[in-house]
């Protein structure tokens, strides 16, 4: 009897995991927003001077075309700011869409290396693609996409 | 009546326009724009280079070095095809070149090394106090690194869109085509 409803729970649980198995390499991946969105918060500077070690920007960041594909930077803090490769003025934002799929580097003394990356990856256009996309995006950002 | 179905096509018409998506910049936008840190320095020209003097063009503000051998030659003559292919519009642009290199890169040498890509490009140089000052400005890194017998120098390689008006309204990164280019330069002198 307990092995026959043990049997049941393993089976409903494997039955869950394919339906959702199916359900992320069927279904299109869709978004409201295409921008990926880093701001440096108020108060940054002086917490900076302060001697906190500030890291807000990742020295590697990556995209999906035609999902999220839009960096977009905002400078909240009452001084100019180094972010990423640009130099923002206080409350000033910087929208920088990829239209290709590929690595980007750019110079950013923000991080120690120098260097920040971008990857932009193609969009997943197969069940196989879209299910490995979603279960990538789950396990870097844990939020289910 | 038909003059009213004119007026409602037209109108029409606009909307589809204003929205196509490709009104958008290929470049990186900031917003709101400042306005370009202004600088003057000695031009490949002969004269001085002044930034502001500009104002009522569109230009494209690159920062490299004659002796760069990856990145500079590639992203000016992108510039120089993307000039080019504006054809009659292309006098309303104008593509700024400042070295990040003023122990080699003199007036002449400029001047000689632009004009192999476009003789209508105009170099900048001056003393590394002032171009150092120029750098920090639009926050351009520029590293030296022994190479050969000599040195290099790593630096940031993405081109400056100053609008009409003196806005710092862009930045296009290396990498992108001489299409790209010409979309956003016909945008901007749209407006």
């Amino acid at each position: 009897m307990i092995a026959r409803r043990r049997l049941w729970l393993w089976s409903a649980a494997a039955a869950a995991v394919l339906a959702l198995s199916l359900w992320a390499s069927l279904t299109p991946v869709a978004v409201g927003s295409r921008d990926e969105i880093f701001e440096i918060p108020k108060g940054t500077w002086a917490r900076r001077m302060a001697g906190d070690k500030v890291e807000i920007l990742p020295s590697t960041i990556r995209l999906t075309l035609g999902i999220r594909d839009i960096l977009v930077l905002v400078n909240r803090d009452d001084v100019p700011q180094i972010f990423g490769p640009v130099l923002m003025m206080p409350g000033q934002s910087f929208r920088l869409p990829f239209g290709v799929a590929s690595r980007y580097q750019f110079a950013c003394t923000a991080h120690a290396s120098g260097q920040m990356t971008v990857i932009v990856d193609e969009m997943p256009a197969t069940p196989w693609a879209r299910l490995l996309w979603r279960m990538g995006t789950l396990l870097r950002s844990g939020r289910w996409p | 009546m038909s003059r009213l179905w004119l007026v409602l096509l037209s109108l029409a018409f606009g909307a589809v326009l204003a929205a196509e998506p490709n009104a958008v910049l290929k470049a990186g936008v900031f917003d709101p724009a400042r306005i370009a840190p202004d600088f003057t320095l000695r031009g490949s020209n002969g004269s001085d280079v002044t930034l502001s003097r500009y104002r009522g063009k569109l230009v494209l503000l690159a920062f490299g070095y004659t002796s760069c051998t990856e990145v500079c030659p590639i992203t000016l003559a992108v510039l120089a095809r993307a000039r080019k292919e504006l054809a009659a519009s292309g006098a309303d642009l104008q593509v700024v070149y400042v070295t990040v290199d003023p122990a080699r890169d003199s007036v002449a040498r400029m001047h000689d090394y632009l004009a192999n890509f476009d003789p209508s490009f105009i170099g900048g140089t001056g003393t590394e106090r002032e171009l150092a000052a120029v750098r920090q400005a639009y926050g351009i890194v520029a590293t030296k690194f022994p190479a050969g017998n000599g040195y290099g120098i790593a630096h940031s390689s993405s081109v400056y869109v100053v609008d009409r008006d003196g806005g710092l309204r862009a930045m296009m990164p290396y990498g992108h085509p001489a299409d790209d280019y010409v979309h956003d330069v016909k945008l901007l002198l749209k407006k």
